[in-house]
């Protein structure tokens, strides 16, 4: 049986189940086995995309660091004196163990492992190791040995509007042209020229597989449907006008929707039928009196970058997720809240109040906690069955109706091109 | 002094058995005055860091958020067990006691799996009024930056 010898033999059940209809279709293996999960590990998280990481601001002096991680592998992210920010695999090349330990800091001149004292710049070069030339002339490294052919991997950086993203490849793209003007243009529309300031981290650790999370925040389709407390509270007062846009990879897309004043008057018409009926109401209306922010009306902007990148606008409430897969069946989705540095003490508490939208306790994101581990568990024994995407047909296209799985197909898309499947 | 202690071990315990009994249609009236409701962690809680898991600082956003559990808002069913341990008194005056509380909540999912949710401490501010104490702020400090799956339920 021939069968093409560059894809890695983990790759080849899926590669054989992946179903005929395409795009259309996933096979629900793809969110069960060790083996799809190690292939993306590699061809993924270390192939050609482009790894959010942190933002500038939370490595702003020379010596700040932060620990995270890309797919499986651990990174160090730190800023040296020259100004420029570094990213480095945060394993020794020793034995492999972790070289930095904590989480954030700041004033790190280098980073030496607790093991055997072997250090490191903050360019991730190796410059020291412990008793090299040995004690009293006995022991000690080879003179063979040398230093600058040892060292952790490192990341290619590039910074848009703040936010640091890495690579382990060197065959990526520049991330303009990975995103695409249609997508940078909607993060410079919320982060462009902005200092932002970090409000809080939270993790929430998903029961289930990365690409269901990544699936979810791509899903227009479910939101109106799963999240009801918009809905329930009668909140949406003026109809809204909205759109999808899917990059040409697929992979990326952004999701928003804008007051429409023209319906809206329509719909406030209908409205006033409505709201004898509704037995719901907030008693603090104030969580949604917000600002008007950026000037364009557009009230909420999902963006998303391939493969595990988040850029949220909910009314003010701003956030940056980050999708850490941690095995076949756990996800970590750390948010990190932000507000600006020129907000007035009113309108930062409009975001911390607005923050009661999103999150691990969020009115309109509790449920995408939860529903990931539904279809996991739903899926237990299915796996030779397949989903099926076929709402706003079967093109991983541009979209004016939001009633459309055409983002979710983009995923997929960039996902088999990725993965050789 | 024992008998503010008493009074706040008291509160606390009601407070707990309220949740834990699913009446989460009383537990807004444990909040008084300002009715400052926060969840955080530890981390940004050490930090500095504002913003919370959740937040609320009026009646009505303690109102609205069990309205929301109750009927919009979707998780699978499941019940907490908090159990409080004993207050710390940080500052006592004629007019306001802060305490430090610990606790720990474990969380009971519909199909019996039991698992400890949350530990933390609750940073409470009371005002005394006629010889009780009122809860008027609490902070909810998780010891840990991780929430499972989501938080539906109040700590």
């Amino acid at each position: 049986m021939a069968e093409p010898s560059t894809m890695p033999k983990e790759d080849r059940s899926d590669a054989q189940a992946w179903p005929a209809e395409g795009l259309t279709r996933v096979p629900y293996r793809v969110f069960q086995t060790e083996a799809s999960y190690t292939a993306e590990q590699q061809r993924i998280f270390h192939g050609p995309s482009w790894h959010y990481l942190a933002l500038e601001v939370e490595v702003a002096e020379p010596g700040d660091f932060r620990t995270t991680r890309v797919g499986d592998t651990p990174v160090i992210v730190t800023r040296d004196s020259d100004g420029e920010i570094y990213a480095f695999e945060n394993r020794c090349a020793h034995r492999g163990a972790l070289i930095c330990l904590d989480a954030q800091g700041k004033g790190k001149k280098d980073f030496s492992c607790v093991y055997h004292a072997w250090t490191y710049d903050r360019k991730g070069n190796l410059t020291g190791i412990a008793f090299k030339d040995g004690v009293k002339g006995k022991g000690g490294m080879p003179d063979t040995f040398r230093m600058q052919d040892h060292g952790p991997r490192k990341l290619r950086i590039a910074l848009l509007h703040g936010l640091i993203f890495g690579s382990f490849s060197e065959q990526v793209p520049p991330i303009e042209e990975y995103l695409g003007e249609e997508i940078s243009s909607r993060i410079e529309r919320v982060l462009g020229g902005r200092t932002p300031v970090v409000l809080g981290r939270f993790t929430q650790v998903l029961p289930n597989n990365w690409k269901l999370y990544m699936e979810n925040v791509k899903d227009s389709y479910h939101a109106s449907i799963l999240h009801l407390f918009f809905t329930t509270f009668e909140l949406n007062r003026l109809s809204q006008k909205g759109a999808i846009i899917v990059d040409e990879s697929g992979g990326h897309h952004v999701s928003y929707s804008a007051i429409d004043h023209e319906a809206g008057k329509d719909q406030e018409y209908s409205r006033q039928q409505l709201r004898s009926d509704s037995e719901y109401r907030l008693a603090d209306p104030s969580l949604l009196r917000g600002f008007d922010e950026y000037h364009d009306g557009v009230t909420l902007q999902i963006l998303t970058v391939f493969p595990t990148f988040v850029l949220q606008q909910i009314q003010n409430a701003i956030a940056v997720r980050q999708i850490v897969p941690r095995g076949v069946g756990k996800t970590d989705l750390n948010w990190t809240y932000l507000g600006f540095a020129d907000d007035t003490p009113a309108q930062r508490l409009t975001r911390i109040k607005q923050g009661n939208l999103v999150g691990p306790a969020g009115y309109i994101s509790m449920e995408d906690g939860c529903v990931g581990g539904f279809v996991q568990r739903g899926i237990a024994g299915a796996s030779a069955q397949q989903a099926v995407l076929e709402m706003g047909g079967g093109e991983a296209q541009s979209s004016e109706s939001r009633v459309t799985e055409a983002s979710v197909r983009g995923f997929w898309k960039a996902y088999r091109s990725n993965m050789g499947v | 002094m024992t008998d503010t202690y008493q009074k706040i071990a008291r509160s606390q315990a009601e407070y707990a058995r309220c949740i834990d009994d699913d009446r989460l249609e009383e537990w807004p009236g444990h909040f008084h005055g300002a009715c400052v409701y926060k969840i955080t962690t530890a981390a940004n809680y050490r930090d500095g860091l504002e913003a919370g898991i959740v937040f609320a600082n009026s009646p009505g956003m303690l109102t609205d958020r069990v309205s929301a559990l109750r009927e919009a808002n979707i998780y699978e069913r499941q019940s907490y067990r908090h159990i409080i341990g004993q207050p710390s008194i940080l500052f006592e005056d004629a007019r306001e006691v802060r305490s430090e509380t610990p606790f720990l909540v474990a969380r009971i999912l519909q199909d019996g799996d039991t698992d400890i949710f949350a530990t933390g401490r609750y940073l409470d501010l009371y005002k005394l009024e006629d010889g009780e104490v009122k809860l008027n702020e609490r902070t909810v400090v998780c010891d840990s930056s991780r929430i499972d799956t989501l938080l539906a339920l109040p700590l």
